[in-house]
Order: structure tokens, then C-alpha cells, then sequence
């Protein structure tokens, strides 16, 4: 059963559902964000509207900074400006920011302490053609890592538009990673978001099985849920902060006993090591995490390669049969 | 700005000698850290603070502070004992460098520390840094009494993510920046000129739209005319300071083998170990408060 109190969206599981970038909840919430706090500027290196930053620069160039292909720089020129009393965000593809620039996040931001928010766009396989060196796999790893980062992997636009308002309202540093596909709208502009909060999106009266989603995935986890209904009962967890981990995380994994996780990212370092750190040490069990199993990605559509890497609705669904299993025998 | 009296010169080269004094015991206190560059920008570090730079050591964080970014994070005994001398911490304090607990980190960290503006130690991130808090600046004050000091070391230069940020600063042109260069032509390995050249280094700022000023970074006068000249110059400029490595030590003076070294630990061939930091001390001592100039 879909959980009342998340007013989803309503066209959610008809057979025409509102498909929108979760990238452009981002562009929206930016431009929210400015309109709210004049300490609010924004960077970009040479993506500007890929990454959807042209809304701001368009409503407020004097307060965007173009960087050219310089992500290095721009990370250190974010610190610089957050230490004179901005609030900045700079955004890239997630591969190249936090990708190629995390010692200056670590040191400049992190290390030294300001308020900057990263912005990682076009994260997992699902970027698609552009091939394996496009497609950020290790990006929730290397930002979790660092001390005093906050790490955000929104399901939808509208909660990446929530996620934006949100960091730019925290004081510190924030990684929010974004996928550059069309991605259905789950949420609506009422549903519930707070930083370190996760969401039961839906739950059977007689679970055998919790999924812990982000990003996109929390799609595949609810249909999953939804397909498997009346053979197995399952909660599905939207888990939008990854860092630092809701600590309810244990009371909705011990309320089926048995723990899987889903999510475009390496099986190594992302959402499902961080609720497996959680669970063995608070609550321990099982915990089956999906995703990208040591391997880099290649080209091919988002479809074929959400289903060669394992993260398709029928990959989890098998997960899930078996974690179930599993847990009957145990 | 005014050429200083020769007696104000006399004050800042008695200011350097008593910061390289301070230095060399925090170093030999430490038991470990860098002594070469220190000891070359001596002389820079007096006249900026002794001279030319806008703070307050009691409020040190007070807006129209000019801001002293040092991106060459391991120099940072010269501007531990430069900022002892000018009133920001008692000077014994810096006898607790690198020791656990201590203000003075091994690489200088903002939290730890008032009047540190940056955490640094990894190079080539400061210049980015500066640019962005002028380009900060600019927005709310487009003519702000701020000025940017961002000192960097010339074996940094080999850090791609300087000639981004030069690059950046060469497009969007913030008036009030000023990027030092330590000149002192040693790095770790070796030489600058072995290890990877730099030169023509004046010209390859000028091609990114900066402008240049050369200057003897042990000359006190000639140093407080390029800064005047950097404030003056309304674009962004590089002092590229010619300074030797070790100076005022002449036993460490012009030997890349003294750049991560401290008085007791380095090389034999001159100097035992355990005569080093007397040695130091008493060269120092000797010069009576003045640093000869290398242009004499």
C-alpha cells in the first residue's frame, strides 16, 4: 500500500506518467533558491545548460560565474566565495565534479570548512551513449568519504528542486547528485523533504522484505513492490540523503527483518554500504545491495544498460524472491 | 603609496631578522618542517605587515580586512612568525608548531587559528581561491578597500589548476588581486629550472592579460613599491619575488636540500646536525638586523 502522507504524484502508476530530468528540478530549485537568499551564486563549467544552471544565469548574471572547463578552479573558487559570505553552488557532470576535483572539494571546502554546495549531474549508467567515461558510478563513495559533507541523491525533479531550496537553507557543505534521464515524478511540491530524513513511500501489512532506495531507482524499488504485492510483502524506503543516514533506516529493516538496496551506483561505497554500515551495527541482518558490480559502464541505451548492470525491475524483483527466501531458511 | 623613510626600512629589516630568528626556533623546536622558503620571504612578509597591509590583530576578522591567502600552505613559519611579530599571538606561542594541540599546524588551518584566512598545504588551490573572494567582493562592493593577497611558490606553478585560475582572473580582471611568487628557483627535487621550467615567467602572465612586476624579495623598498604598484595597477597582478632560499643563513642558503628540512635534521656536508640550528641562530644574529640586498 502507497503511504498516505507522501501526497504523490497523481498520475503515479497510470499509464501516462509526467516524465521530467530530475536534472531540471534542480534548474527550478536554484532559481528558487536565488530568488530567496542574494547570497546565493552559481558556477558552472562550460554545461551551463545541461545541467540547467542558464536558469540563474539568466535571472541572475551578476551572481553566476562561468568557468570554462576548469572544475579544479571553480570548486576552490566556490570556497573562496562562500569564505566572503556566498552561498555557493557550482554544478558539472558528476564524473568531473566531485569526479575529477575532489582533493580541492576535500581541502578547500570540507577541510577548510565553508558552505559551498556540489552539484554532480548526468550520475550513473543511465547517462547512456556518452559511454563509461561519462557515467559517474563512485561519485556517492568519494563524497560520503569526506568529513562534514552532506550527500543528496533526490528520486525526482520535484524532490531535487526540494533538495536545492533545502542545501542552500543548511549551513555546510552538500553534494546533491542528479540524473540527466527522464524520470517519472513521483513527488509533489507537498510531499514531505527534510535533509537526513527518509520516506516510506510504501508498505505491506505482512512484510518479509525492506528496499532502500535513491535516485531513480526508487521508481524500479516501488513497482517491484507493487508487482511482487500478495506474494511478498515488501517496504520500499525513499533514502534521498544518503549522508548523514536517518537512523529510522533500522526501525523500517527490522519491521520485515530482511534488507535489500537499490541504486545507480558502484555496489562498493554508495547507499547500500551505508545502510549496511548502519544495520550491522544497530539492528544486524541480511542486507542484499543492487547495484553496479565492480565494473565500469559503456554505451547503449539507458534501458539496455540499466538492464545489463543489474538494476532493472526484474533484476531487483529476483533480489528480492531471494532475500525473501533466504530469510524463510534462516 | 609613499617611498618608505630609510628609517622605516630599518624597522622592517629589524622586524624580518627578528621573524627569521622566531622561525628558526619554532623550527628547531618542531623538529621537523620547512626552513628554505621561510626563510627567502622573510623580508616580503615584514613589509606587507609592517607596511602595506590593512588589519586589526584584535579583530581579526573584521570586514575590510585585506585577506592574505597563502596557497603555499608549508611556508607557513614566516607567516606564523609575521603574525607573532604584528601582535595576533604571543610570539612564545610559536614554540608549540606542529605540536599536538597546538594553533600552529604542520599546514596553516583556518579554524585553529584567527587571522589564518585559508586551510592550505595542497598546492596550486589559493589563487583559486582569492580570485573567487574578489569576485565575491565585487558583487556587493564594486569599489571595495579590500585587497587580495594570494602568495604562492614558483615550484606551484606547475600545478594546472594555477594557470585555470590565472586564466579566470586574466578574463574577469578583479582589480584588487595581488598573487605573490616566491622566485626562490628550488623544489623538492631539485631545481626549478631542472625539474620543470618556468621561464619566461614574466611573459606568460602577461599573455594571460595580468600584469607584472619584478621585484628583489629582499630589498624592503623595493618590495613596498610593487605592492604599491600592484594597488595602483587596477587589474589583477603578480609580484614575482626573486628571493634566496634560506636567506640569512648562509650555510642554507641557494641548497634545494634545506627546502623541507629544519635546522638539526639536514644535510652534513656544511654543518653537523647538532651545530645546524646554533649555527642558524647565531648567522642570523650576526647580521645585526640587516638582510643585505642581493641587487647591492
Amino acid at each position: 500500500m502507497l503511504e498516505q502522507g507522501i501526497h504523490f504524484h497523481p498520475k503515479l502508476g497510470t499509464s501516462d506518467e509526467e516524465k521530467v530530468p530530475i536534472r531540471k528540478g534542480y534548474g527550478q530549485g536554484l532559481l528558487e533558491a536565488g530568488e530567496k537568499d542574494r547570497r546565493v551564486v552559481a558556477l558552472c563549467a562550460d554545461l551551463t545548460e545541461s545541467t540547467q544552471t542558464h536558469l540563474f544565469r539568466d535571472r541572475f548574471p551578476g551572481r553566476f560565474v562561468e568557468m570554462g572547463i576548469a572544475e579544479q578552479s571553480m570548486a576552490s573558487v566556490a570556497s573562496g566565495m562562500a569564505a566572503m559570505g556566498k552561498i555557493p553552488f557550482f554544478t558539472s557532470y558528476a564524473m568531473f565534479s566531485p569526479g575529477r576535483n575532489w582533493e580541492q572539494i576535500r581541502t578547500t571546502i570540507c577541510y577548510n570548512d565553508v558552505n559551498v554546495k556540489i552539484v554532480g549531474s548526468h550520475a550513473g549508467v543511465s547517462v547512456g551513449p556518452d559511454g563509461g567515461t561519462h557515467q559517474a558510478l563512485e561519485d556517492i563513495a568519494i563524497t560520503r568519504v569526506i568529513p562534514r559533507m552532506t550527500v543528496i541523491v533526490p528520486c525526482d525533479a520535484e524532490e531535487a528542486r526540494k533538495a536545492t531550496i533545502a542545501a542552500a537553507d543548511h549551513d555546510g557543505p552538500v553534494y546533491i547528485r542528479l540524473q540527466r534521464e527522464e524520470t517519472p515524478l513521483m513527488t509533489t511540491d507537498v510531499s514531505p523533504f527534510e535533509i537526513g530524513k527518509a520516506q516510506c513511500l510504501y508498505r505491506s501489512s505482512n512484510p518479509s522484505v525492506t528496499i532502500f532506495a535513491c535516485g531513480a531507482a526508487v521508481r524500479t524499488a516501488l513497482t517491484v513492490a507493487e508487482e511482487l504485492a500478495g506474494d511478498i510483502g515488501v517496504i520500499v524506503v525513499n533514502v534521498p540523503t544518503v549522508k548523514p543516514l536517518d537512523p529510522t533506516v533500522c526501525t523500517y529493516a527490522e519491521a520485515s527483518g530482511c534488507t535489500v538496496t537499490i541504486e545507480e551506483h558502484q555496489r562498493i561505497g554508495g547507499l547500500g554500504s551505508a545502510v549496511a554500515e548502519m544495520i550491522s551495527e544497530s539492528c544486524p541482518m541480511p542486507v542484499h545491495r543492487v547495484g553496479v558490480d565492480d565494473r565500469f559502464g559503456q554505451s547503449g541505451t539507458p534501458e539496455e544498460l540499466i538492464d545489463h548492470y543489474g538494476l532493472s525491475k526484474e533484476h531487483l524483483a529476483e533480489i528480492v524472491r531471494v532475500a525473501a527466501g533466504g530469510r524463510g531458511a534462516r | 603609496m609613499e617611498h618608505l623613510k630609510d628609517r622605516e626600512v630599518a624597522i622592517i629589516e629589524r622586524k624580518a631578522n627578528k621573524i627569521r630568528i622566531s622561525l628558526i626556533e619554532s623550527l628547531i623546536e618542531a623538529g621537523s618542517g620547512h626552513t628554505a622558503g621561510p626563510l627567502g620571504m622573510a623580508d616580503v612578509f615584514a613589509t606587507l605587515y609592517f607596511s602595506v597591509l590593512r588589519y586589526d590583530p584584535k579583530n581579526p576578522l573584521a570586514d575590510d580586512r585585506d585577506r592574505v591567502i597563502l596557497s603555499n600552505g608549508h611556508i607557513c613559519p614566516v607567516l606564523y612568525a609575521t603574525m607573532a611579530h604584528a601582535g595576533f599571538f604571543p610570539t612564545k606561542e610559536l614554540k608549540t608548531l606542529r605540536q599536538f594541540g597546538s594553533r600552529l599546524q604542520g599546514h596553516p588551518h583556518r579554524e585553529f587559528l584567527p587571522g589564518i584566512e585559508t586551510s592550505s598545504g595542497p598546492l596550486g588551490s589559493g589563487l583559486s581561491q582569492a580570485v573567487g573572494m574578489a569576485l565575491a567582493d565585487r558583487i556587493d562592493r564594486p569599489q571595495s578597500p579590500v585587497f587580495f593577497y594570494c602568495f604562492m611558490s614558483d615550484g606551484e606553478l606547475n600545478c594546472g589548476q594555477v594557470w585555470e585560475s590565472v586564466m579566470l582572473a586574466g578574463r574577469d580582471q578583479p582589480y584588487n588581486l595581488i598573487a605573490v611568487i616566491d622566485r626562490n628557483g628550488i623544489q623538492i627535487d631539485g631545481f626549478t629550472r631542472d625539474i620543470m621550467p618556468l621561464e619566461p615567467l614574466q611573459e606568460k602572465f602577461e599573455s594571460f592579460n595580468w600584469h607584472v612586476i619584478n621585484t628583489d624579495g629582499h630589498n624592503v623598498q623595493e618590495i613596498h613599491s610593487a605592492f604599491g604598484e600592484a594597488q595602483s595597477a587596477h587589474r589583477p597582478t603578480v609580484i614575482i619575488a626573486h628571493t634566496v632560499p634560506g636567506k640569512g643563513v648562509p650555510q642554507f642558503e641557494r641548497d634545494y636540500r634545506w627546502h623541507g628540512t629544519p635546522p638539526g635534521k639536514g644535510p652534513e656536508d656544511i654543518v653537523t646536525k647538532d651545530k645546524q640550528g646554533i649555527c642558524a641562530l647565531k648567522q642570523l644574529r650576526n647580521l645585526k638586523g640587516t638582510i643585505v640586498s642581493e641587487c647591492e
